[in-house]
């Protein structure tokens, strides 16, 4: 048992907080720590910095453009991103369709598709849901109808993240009714400026628009962008998944929470005394550093295990479950911690001579209300428990 | 012991929600709560005209109730609408000029809008700790500070501002516009200010103000007590239904085993909270009512969040729309532990409490 990185492990994080210092841009970086939005410039520049070094991919094998890191790199690096307040990756190209097309893409796809996500050409979106079929995504109904070389498509997906700022979708879509709703679904790549897709904001509950509906009204898509065989989709969507789940604790994320929310309590006072001394907000920021502590062991733990069998196993559901929680544990103190200051709805006007919060901290509840999302996607947390019951408890 | 509201409570409740329901609907609601002047102006007149204001005071005062379950029973109809007219600052104001023996007739009638700007930005919740000073010029007196997010300032026509002259607080009347108010909008909807005091010109409402500050803000606390299970109510209404109508896996989700004991536990707490409000509501006037309404409002602080949290978790992605309206439930249930002392600060008081034997 040695908890320390190896010497090599300690090399690459040192590597990876020098790039950050030297290429991160402030001014991206301070949006981040205060929870402000990003602009797609923002995002694109981003990208580009980390492109330009190689490390964007970070999944990818090294012959496709990617990083070529392993597990324990992977999760260096996302920590020490999340450390220095870098802008999150947009996972959608980048960590889902990219292995996707690795694993399941024709050669053609993947010379076709791969280098424009990595260069920025393209941005894609992730349609997967819909209003009807959320938890129980296999009930999906948009439907792709062959016809001739192409396909004709027609339903609504929703909850599309960044699809404002997206030129391509990938799709989960119905091409049989037959048998189990599982056999009956097919991948497919589409360009959303397609004539008949018509994209919706949807408003979320702090005020935000990162989410949108799209809808699909006979959308005819080339044959060839089908990826795998048509039917295959399930298998598709559920190594996806497995995928989806590396940094899915986002660690990183809490690790930065904590630290911030440190600081607040310090910055903040109650009469003449810190906040961090009056023994009850002590006790509940004791208490998350604690599970924290924890869930940092449990996390490479869990990624040693897969890096041993190549997959995370069920066991990543455990993850996802406390990471969430852990998480919006400390958007809820943060929040707390302001007092009435907290309420205010977040806006430019509030700066400054004006500011209510402290600084970086106008917007803790609304990423507060914004961060209850976390428990939700990607399987929310009474899916994963499903998931464990049946893997584990074997009743 | 029964726990029925009187006939003229009864009936005061059923016109205020009646009024609500047919006038001030979520989609006006969420119009008029997120826009200057973050309420509706000529709502608040229909409102005061009703009468719920009067329900705020004891006849002696000019009003018709003034009691614990006056209160509650004007607040609840409020939660229940999620209302963001600036009727809590009402009650406040009433209280204190109430105490000083004043002329409450513009406040009642709805005529002039008063706020009550206490807090502070390094005093938050505890009154001792408030800094703003009252120095006497003249005839009257001089504010110098600044108030931090006073609910309904940004609306107000006078403001009863606590301020210190030397170790004793008191409450000061200053005019709107003799001072500089910046008015914004809250993330669960109405407004407040923040409002800056320099050698700005007031009236001595009460010179030595500890224990009518105090009896205001039990009263406040009291009052938001009642407007969460209002809320809480309507907000488990709401997951119900949509537990019983949303398919998913071919069954409703409420047939899963592991959102019904959920909703029960729900269910559990909304009933304590309400619980603890009608003890709290009943011990108003007496030695216990600052302790009991600590413990009223540590438990909704606790309980509504626990039910703004799963009801938004239980909903799945629907609930975290601005267009569905349990978002809207789930922001205001949150942050009402922001107004008045949170949890842990009503926690200490009444743990306090266990030291006096
Ligand atoms: C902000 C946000 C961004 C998103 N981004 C995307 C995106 O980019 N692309 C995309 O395709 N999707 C996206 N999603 C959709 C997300 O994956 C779904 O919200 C999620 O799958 C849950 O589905 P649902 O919202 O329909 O809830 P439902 O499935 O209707 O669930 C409602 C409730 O029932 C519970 N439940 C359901 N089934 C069971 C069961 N068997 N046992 C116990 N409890 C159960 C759920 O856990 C939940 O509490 C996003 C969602 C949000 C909120």
């Amino acid at each position: 048992m040695d908890l320390n990185f190896t010497p090599e492990e300690t090399a690459f994080r040192d590597e990876v907080r020098a790039f950050l210092k030297d290429e991160l841009p402030s001014e991206v970086a301070d949006k981040v720590r205060a929870g402000r939005e990003l602009t797609k410039a923002d995002m694109e520049r981003w990208h580009a910095i980390l492109n330009a070094r190689g490390w964007l991919a970070a999944t990818w094998p090294k012959e496709h453009g990617g990083a070529g890191w392993n597990a324990v790199q992977r999760h260096i690096f996302e920590e020490e991103c999340c450390l220095a307040s870098a802008p999150r990756i947009v996972p959608f190209g980048l960590f889902m369709l990219g292995p996707v097309l690795i694993k399941f893409g024709s050669p053609e796809q993947q010379k076709a598709v791969l280098p424009r996500i990595l260069d920025g050409s393209d941005w894609w979106c992730q349609g997967y849901s819909e209003p009807g079929a959320g938890s129980d995504l296999a009930s999906l109904k948009t439907r792709a109808v062959r016809d001739g070389d192409h396909y004709v498509i027609n339903g609504q997906k929703t909850w599309t993240t960044l699809g404002q700022h997206a030129n391509k979708i990938f799709c989960l879509v119905r091409t049989s009714t037959e048998g189990k709703p599982q056999q009956g679904i097919s991948f497919i790549l589409v360009d959303l400026d397609t004539p008949g897709i018509e994209m919706r904001p949807i408003k979320l509950i702090e005020g935000g628009h990162e989410v949108n509906e799209v809808f699909f009204t006979d959308v005819r898509v080339p044959a060839e962008n089908l990826v795998g065989e048509e039917n295959q989709g399930w298998t598709i969507a559920k190594y996806l998944l497995t995928h989806e789940r590396t940094n899915i604790a986002g660690v990183g994320f809490s690790v930065q929470a904590f630290e911030q929310l440190k600081s607040l309590a310090q910055q903040v006072r109650r009469g003449g005394k810190r906040l961090i001394d009056n023994p009850l907000f002590a006790a509940r920021l004791a208490q998350i550093e604690i599970d924290l502590e924890a869930m940092k062991i449990t996390n490479l733990r869990m990624l040693a295990e897969a890096q041993k069998n190549g997959a995370p196993g069920p066991e990543s559901s455990i993850l996802k479950i406390k990471g969430t929680v852990i998480r919006q544990a400390l958007n809820d103190l943060s929040r707390r911690a302001l007092g009435p200051a907290a309420a205010p709805f977040p806006s430019e006007d509030l700066e400054g001579n004006l500011a209510v919060a402290p600084a970086d901290h106008a917007r803790d509840a609304a990423r507060y209300f914004n961060n209850r999302k976390i428990s939700i996607f990607g399987g929310s947390n009474e899916i994963q428990k499903n998931i464990l019951t049946k893997a584990m408890l074997e009743l | 012991m029964h726990f029925e509201l009187t006939d003229d409570r009864r009936m005061l409740a059923d016109t205020l929600n009646r009024f609500l329901t047919d006038t001030y609907g979520i989609e006006h609601r969420n119009k008029v709560a997120y826009e200057a002047p973050f309420h509706d102006p000529a709502k608040w007149a229909e409102l005061a005209e009703l009468g719920p204001l009067f329900a705020l005071v004891p006849e002696e005062q000019g009003g018709f109730g003034g009691a614990g379950f006056d209160i509650a029973t004007v607040f609840e109809p409020l939660g229940r609408a999620l209302c963001p007219e600036p009727v809590l600052p009402a009650l406040m104001a009433a209280r204190l000029l109430a105490a000083a023996g004043e002329d409450l007739e513009p406040l009642l009638s709805g005529a002039t809008r008063y706020a009550v700007a206490l807090g502070e930005t390094d005093a938050p919740y505890a009154l001792e700790d408030i800094a703003t000073e009252a120095a006497p010029a003249g005839e009257g007196w001089e504010l110098t500070g600044r108030k931090s997010v006073v609910y309904g300032g940004n609306a107000a026509g006078k403001f009863l501002v606590a301020a210190r002259a030397g170790d004793v607080i008191g409450v000061y009347e200053v005019d709107a516009e003799d001072a500089a108010v910046t008015g914004y909008g809250m993330i669960d909807g109405g407004g407040a200010a923040e409002v800056f005091l320099e050698k700005t010109k007031a009236r001595q409402v009460l010179a030595d103000a500890g224990a009518a500050l105090q009896d205001a803000l039990d009263f406040g606390a009291l009052a938001l007590c009642a407007e969460a299970v209002g809320a809480m109510d309507v907000t488990y209404d709401m997951t119900l239904d949509y537990l019983k109508t949303r398919k998913q896996f071919g069954r409703a989700i409420g047939s899963f085993q592991a959102l019904q004991h959920r909703m029960v536990e729900m269910k559990t707490e909304i009933e304590q909270a309400r619980s603890i409000t009608i003890l709290a509501a009943s011990r108003m006037g007496t030695e216990e009512q600052s302790r009991t309404v600590s413990m009223a409002k540590n438990l909704i602080g606790r309980a509504a969040k626990l039910v703004a949290e799963e009801a938004i978790q239980m909903h799945g992605g629907i609930a975290m729309t601005w267009e569905y309206p349990a978002s809207h439930y789930a922001k205001r249930l949150v942050m009402i532990d922001h107004q008045l002392g949170d949890t842990d600060h009503h926690l200490e008081k009444v743990m306090a409490g266990l030291q006096v034997a």
